[in-house]
């Protein structure tokens, strides 16, 4: 809350050159003796911190402040389709049992639908402490509008500190517009979660589109919300059941909608790369599209899946489904063989968990590198026809 | 048929890095670009513009005057009118902030049938922003639209992927929908259309053009969010780098693969 303060008397031409150099985001404009801040401006402070001294200021306005004992609960809303839960939805339990050890909070689950007892019940072997049933013929397919009007009618009912979203396609679509509808902070594909003692949620993502991670946290709002993709926590071991289930009135939610589900279907293509046991990523190292050709032998050879990154993905090469990173999928397989890859932290994010990470660029100056079990430095169109030669004599 | 498209200006590179010791980002260049899942946007918009007559395509964008260069882009593809929002009030919004502007923006503009926004933005990757403004502007939403397969006066039938499911959904109007990479490609900006537009002044809104003028339900004061910190992302500790001919270097990754037993 607040704004980047120029004192001018401070400002000269050198000072104003300097702060553009220093802007990540090229915020400044200095003309006719004055310097400005314009729209660009991301509030990073770097030209507080960093900038020549006492030039830029940070001000601190209205201060809006919440009672945070008030929220209480770390809750997960429990995706599911034809009456089966997705299974990021129980990851995201194990995370919210770890916060809640923290806090000293309950977890609870919100779980909508046309039969999901069994889902109840299956939350509630999990370790949930609460979990609230909304049943209804009328949610038996994901509608976000229906389902928005009952995440707004539990919030109005329970103050809850957390509302945790898998982040997968639906969870995406749905979780922005319910944090819209509560008028508070989503943080969307958070790689870490973590609690403060007084209950803020600190929430981790790589930022601004650039190789950095940035802390994220929602001070003064509740409920906090994030999304988190698939695979990126574990589902907690089963318990016997110590919570309960509460079937809520469905009587004063609107079952008004402007969306018709007409038809739907199961795509029916190759396997998920999310799945994949062994996996073989393509990079922007690989020139033209035949070139990926290339890697056909040790593809059989290992039975792999393939994967690429995003540029490749824009290049029209792969199905969008094939692409590793936080705007593709998470993959955590027993082998990554990344070739020509350089590394965006969205594309490390995307597989740092993998059991065992080799990676084959010839420039040494790459991200990947860093987070690999095996780096090794040569050019893919040498190697790899080396590999492929290695291979047919064993 | 009246159409709005949202679209972003974003860095063409994302090869910023944070300098260990002075924690200060360095950035390699200002370059910067159509966020490219607009461009599916905005062809989705031209495509419903050639299956109906009437049809009017505006384009708005929030960011600094420099975001004038996208929409110009936008026109030159073949968009009817661009606006610019723009205002220091802006600056520092999270994903609720900028979707509240937009739909402010979008207010403004006045009657609407449908908005198109790219799926996300690669430079905050959130996808939020769509369904965000459609909630404040109180209309449904799809995302990650890839086809249309039925248009009438009233409602848009769009195909969506949904995890593991292609969905078929129908929205009455006024919708908002997020395009995902579809079967087509963007079109190229067109010279006839450069020189149409020669002339052309895009429209640039502040905060004092909005509906509601309260300074802090935007900008960095009307976002719940707050980044902390910024850090770079953790190296591997084990890592080992192999490095000679690359003759050595095969044999060497084959024996890998061997000792791990996936040969």
């Amino acid at each position: 809350m607040g704004y980047i303060k120029i004192n001018q008397d401070k400002v000269n031409k050198e000072v104003a050159e300097q702060l553009k150099k220093l802007c990540p985001f090229n915020a400044f404009e200095y003309e006719d003796a004055y310097l400005s801040i314009n729209a660009a401006c991301k509030l990073c402070k770097m030209c507080v911190k960093k900038g020549p001294l006492g030039v830029c200021e940070f001000v601190e306005t209205r201060k809006k402040t919440i009672e945070r004992t008030d929220y209480q609960g770390i809750t997960v809303y429990i995706q599911q389709k034809h009456n089966k839960a997705h299974p990021v939805s129980w990851e995201l339990v194990g995370k919210a049992l770890e916060l809640a050890k923290k806090t000293n909070e309950e977890v609870f689950a919100i779980v909508i639908g046309d039969d999901v007892t069994k889902i109840a019940e299956e939350a509630l072997e999990y370790g949930v402490n609460k979990v609230f049933v909304y049943q209804d013929k009328a949610f038996g397919e994901f509608n976000t509008e229906l389902y928005a009007n009952v995440i707004e009618r539990f919030y109005e009912e329970y103050q809850v500190n957390v509302i945790l979203f898998g982040g997968t396609a639906e969870g995406r679509s749905f979780a922005p517009k319910v944090a819209a509808r509560l008028r508070t902070g989503l943080t969307a594909d958070c790689t870490v979660l973590d609690i403060k003692e007084n209950g803020d949620l600190i929430q981790i993502r790589p930022a601004f589109g650039v190789n950095i991670m940035a802390k994220i946290i929602t001070p003064k709002y509740r409920p906090q919300m994030a999304t988190i993709r698939y695979k990126m926590f574990d589902a907690p071991k089963k318990i016997a059941p110590i919570g309960k289930i509460i079937n809520k009135e469905i009587k004063n939610i609107s079952l008004e909608t402007k969306i018709k589900i007409i038809n739907e279907k199961r795509f029916q293509e190759a396997k998920d790369i999310s799945d994949a046991e062994v996996i073989i990523a393509c990079g922007r190292g690989f020139k033209k599209e035949k070139d990926l050709e290339l890697i056909e032998p040790l593809v059989n050879r290992l039975n792999a899946e393939i994967a690429c990154t995003r540029p490749l993905i824009e290049k029209g090469w792969f199905d969008a489904k094939k692409q590793i990173g936080l705007s593709g999928r998470t993959v955590k397989p027993k082998i990554i063989i990344n070739l020509g890859i350089s590394g965006s932290v969205q594309y490390i994010e995307g597989m740092k968990d993998s059991e065992l990470i080799i990676s084959i660029n010839k420039d040494l100056n790459n991200k990947l590198f860093d987070i690999s079990h095996y780096a090794i430095q040569a050019d893919i169109y040498e190697i790899i026809p080396r590999i492929n030669q290695v291979l047919e004599n064993i | 048929m009246n159409i709005i498209t949202c679209i972003k200006q974003v860095p063409a590179s994302s090869n910023v890095e944070v300098d260990p010791i002075t924690g200060v980002l360095i950035r390699d260049g200002s370059n910067v670009k159509m966020n490219p899942f607009d461009l599916y946007a905005l062809e989705f918009a031209f495509r419903i513009k050639e299956l109906s007559d009437n049809s009017l395509i505006s384009t708005i964008t929030m960011g600094p005057p420099q975001a004038k260069k996208a929409l110009l882009e936008a026109l030159h593809m073949g968009a009817d009118n661009a606006y610019l929002l723009s205002d220091r009030s802006f600056a520092g919004a999270d994903c609720l902030a900028t979707s509240y502007a937009l739909s402010q923006m979008v207010r403004r503009i006045g009657k609407f049938d449908l908005i198109i926004c790219g799926k996300q933005t690669t430079d905050g990757d959130t996808a939020q922003v769509g369904p965000e403004i459609a909630e404040f502007l109180k209309i449904p939403h799809v995302s990650y639209a890839s086809h249309i397969t039925k248009m009438t006066d009233k409602s848009i039938t769009v195909i969506c992927h949904y995890d593991e499911y292609d969905e078929e959904i129908e929205l009455d109007f006024p919708a908002l929908i997020t395009v995902d990479k579809a079967d087509f490609a963007p079109r190229l900006p067109s010279f006839k259309r450069k020189k149409q537009f020669s002339d052309y002044q895009i429209k640039t809104f502040t905060l004092n053009d909005m509906e509601d003028k309260e300074k802090n339900n935007y900008g960095l004061n009307g976002s719940p969010t707050q980044v902390e910190e910024i850090f770079p992302p953790n190296k591997k500790k084990d890592s080992k780098l192999i490095k000679g001919d690359f003759k050595d270097l095969a044999e060497e990754f084959v024996e890998i693969l061997t000792k791990n037993k996936f040969i």
